[in-house]
């Protein structure tokens, strides 16, 4: 069922519109329209239609549009032309209390830098929605307190911001979103600033959520590969024109013009991703305190047969093999140290990933992704061969 | 001599500001009349109440005071002890509770007025237009020529002293309103409108209270002004320590001089440290 429709919606950004519209008509570019007119053409005429229930991606590079026509749907910015109708009703006539009620109660927004407000608690910002809804007290902590615990953050809930990581706050950001249970949700580059790994997390996630409440999500990004793993449609951006719509498949397979293809071709995933693109969390132990009976714990645990020796620091030391702590233990040593073994291969976490698929053709074990001599990650033979192919599947 | 120039008829700048004040004080007589009465009242009681309360309660109180907004630690109210002690010790007190008086009505109408005002600018491209070269003229013009206005108004005494004192005094809490609000992440301002706040929500929920360091910063600084207007506004009949220094100055005192510009930094120390203070406690 139809959720969202936007119709031809402009936003020309400056003083000299009407000469911009006209020079948009006769397709000309961004900048020379901002060399003729001053003015900057944000979005022009997009019109599309998001159904309930689904991640609808909004991809383009940065000063695409795309952040702007996001803004435009709860009306952080003033379209210029157009109307988008959610639900049948126009947002784009509204007077200033039928938006707020529509803000309040029907969307809300998770942003890139977060947004949490840094003065107050983490729960006091999950409840902000309803606060200015003018919810009591004791009922709006309690949906807070709910929307906290689904993001796992209850214990944290009288901290303040800047003392969580990126990725806890910017779940904070998505609870505080679901604490108003709003049908629609417009996440602008919301895992952006998260290191790979964790946006990964979050893009599961966020899939997981949407399995169990079924919200419509508009979603910006400038990933391709984040676009194709959580959009259900993706309309690719460029100019502040929508240049396709489509599911991931069609945009890959039939390409709407050289644009289009030029940007899927980036996606030649040996090229773009780098070993900190593909590095999975390090199964570890910390040599100078953990002996082999908690290392034989660990890799039962974690089912592996090798883990990876770092010190207090995280700096990268070699590997155990389940044998050498097999056989500490029949000894009776308690210090793994003397069973280390600093055979492993590095690689730094911007190396490309082809130069990664050398260095582990020959590899015994995991490939160790570092910083220095931090260890960031490893990298497992399977996640290569998959990487590399995909690119062939992308590019074929 | 004769040049081209002079060929322009004098412009009567000013008489027409002269007329500009007759005016207004024949037309706003009452409104002024009623101020002054009324101010002086209420400063005089507030300089009996302050008056009434025993010396050593009031150096107590102010010590306590430090102690709790230098939070426990001991200089400042070591200082504030030994500064105070100091100013009582020179026969000065009276002087300084006139002074404090004086400030005090200054700095709280000049946060009263100057608050709003900021909050205005920053809201209003066209406010910010009009006050900002406003401020500039407050503050470049020397602090003596309001005493002329002030006193036409309002006489002499310590409400036409507090009048000068506030437009001396109020440009920096409007300024810094102004600059905190507008100085808030966007992002935090469009997370708070993407939620559905009324203007009034987010500015009390949100801007405020992340422009409170830059607003107090301010409000320090209107303090710091506010007391540095004393001995100008000892002119006009202010009482406190600007008169002693006025009349230090007028018979050569050196020594007598020096006491009283001793006394007026001690209490400039206390109140910048004390509204300091006040910012960094909550954080």
């Amino acid at each position: 069922m139809e959720k969202i429709r936007v119709e031809n919606v402009s936003k020309i950004f400056g003083k000299n519109v009407k000469e911009a519209l006209a020079l948009v008509k006769q397709e000309k570019s961004k900048t020379e329209i901002l060399k003729e007119t001053g003015a900057t053409v944000g979005v022009y005429d997009t019109s599309f239609t998001v159904n309930e229930g689904e991640i609808f991606v909004i991809m383009g590079l940065s000063g695409s549009g795309k952040s702007t026509l996001v803004r435009l749907l709860n009306r952080l910015i003033e379209p210029t032309s157009g109307n988008i109708f959610i639900d049948g009703a126009n947002i784009s006539t509204m007077n200033k209390e039928a938006l707020q009620k529509v803000r309040r109660e029907q969307m809300s927004m998770v942003f890139q830098n977060f947004g949490l407000f840094p003065q107050r608690t983490l729960l006091q910002n999950t409840e902000y929605g309803l606060e200015v809804r003018g919810m009591p007290k004791a009922e709006r902590r309690e949906k807070a307190e709910k929307a906290l615990e689904n993001a796992g953050l209850l214990a944290y809930k009288d901290q303040y911001p800047n003392q969580l990581s990126g990725g806890m706050q910017q779940r904070v950001g998505l609870a505080r979103a679901l604490a108003n249970d709003p049908q629609i949700l417009l996440m602008d580059e919301a895992f952006s600033a998260l290191d790979p790994l964790i946006r990964k997390e979050m893009q599961d996630e966020l899939l997981e959520l949407q399995d169990n409440v079924q919200k419509t999500i508009i979603f910006i990004t400038h990933d391709l590969n984040e676009a194709l793993r959580i959009g259900d449609h993706i309309a690719l951006m460029k100019d502040g024109q929508i240049i396709q719509i489509g599911t991931g498949e069609d945009i890959l397979t039939n390409p709407a013009n050289d644009y289009v293809r030029s940007f899927v071709e980036d996606v030649d995933r040996s090229r773009v991703l780098t070993a900190e693109n593909i590095m999975v969390r390090p199964i570890s132990i910390n040599i100078e305190l953990d002996g082999p009976k908690v290392a034989l714990q660990r890799m039962r645990e974690e089912e592996v047969s090798l883990l990876i020796a770092v010190d207090r620091h995280r700096n990268l030391q070699g590997y155990i093999t389940a044998d050498d702590a097999r056989e500490a233990v029949k000894q009776g040593q308690k210090d793994l140290r003397t069973y280390l073994h600093t055979d492993i291969e590095t690689v730094a976490k911007d190396t490309l990933i082809q130069d990664v698929f050398n260095v582990i053709y020959d590899a015994r074990t995991p490939v160790a992704v570092v910083e220095g001599k931090r260890l960031l990650g490893v990298i497992i033979r399977g996640v290569v061969i998959e990487a590399l192919a995909k690119t062939e599947e992308v590019e074929s | 001599m004769s040049s081209i120039l002079d060929t322009l008829p004098k412009i009567p700048l000013a008489e027409w500001v002269d007329d500009a004040m007759k005016w207004l004080t024949t037309t706003f007589r009452t409104g002024f009349d009623f101020i002054k009465i009324n101010g002086k009242w209420l400063m005089e009681s507030t300089s009996d109440l302050l008056m009434a309360i025993p010396p050593v309660v009031f150096i107590l109180l102010m010590v306590l005071l430090a102690f709790f907004a230098s939070r426990k630690k001991l200089g400042l109210p070591t200082f504030t002890l030994v500064g105070l002690l100091l100013v009582y010790n020179q026969g000065l007190w009276p002087q300084l509770m006139d002074t404090f008086n004086l400030i005090l009505y200054a700095s709280i109408l000049s946060i009263i007025i100057g608050i709003p005002t900021g909050i205005l600018m920053a809201k209003s491209e066209t406010a910010e237009k009009i006050i900002k070269p406003t401020l500039d003229f407050m503050q470049t013009m020397p602090a003596f020529v309001y005493l002329i206005p002030a006193v036409a108004f309002f006489g002499i005494g310590l409400v036409p002293g507090v009048f000068a004192s506030i437009i001396f005094a109020l440009p920096p809490t409007v300024r810094m309103t102004n600059l905190g609000i507008r100085q808030v992440p966007h992002e935090l301002v469009e997370a708070a409108d993407s939620y559905g706040s009324t203007g009034t929500q987010k500015l009390f929920k949100v801007e405020l209270p992340l422009a409170k360091s830059t607003i107090m910063a301010g409000i320090n600084q209107t303090v710091m002004l506010a007391l540095s207007m004393v001995v100008t506004a000892s002119m006009i009949g202010a009482d406190g320590l600007g008169r002693n220094v006025l009349s230090a100055l007028q018979r050569a005192q050196a020594g007598t001089g020096f006491v009283a510009g001793i006394s007026l930094v001690i209490l400039a120390i206390i109140l910048d440290r004390l509204t300091q203070s006040l910012d960094r406690k909550k954080q």
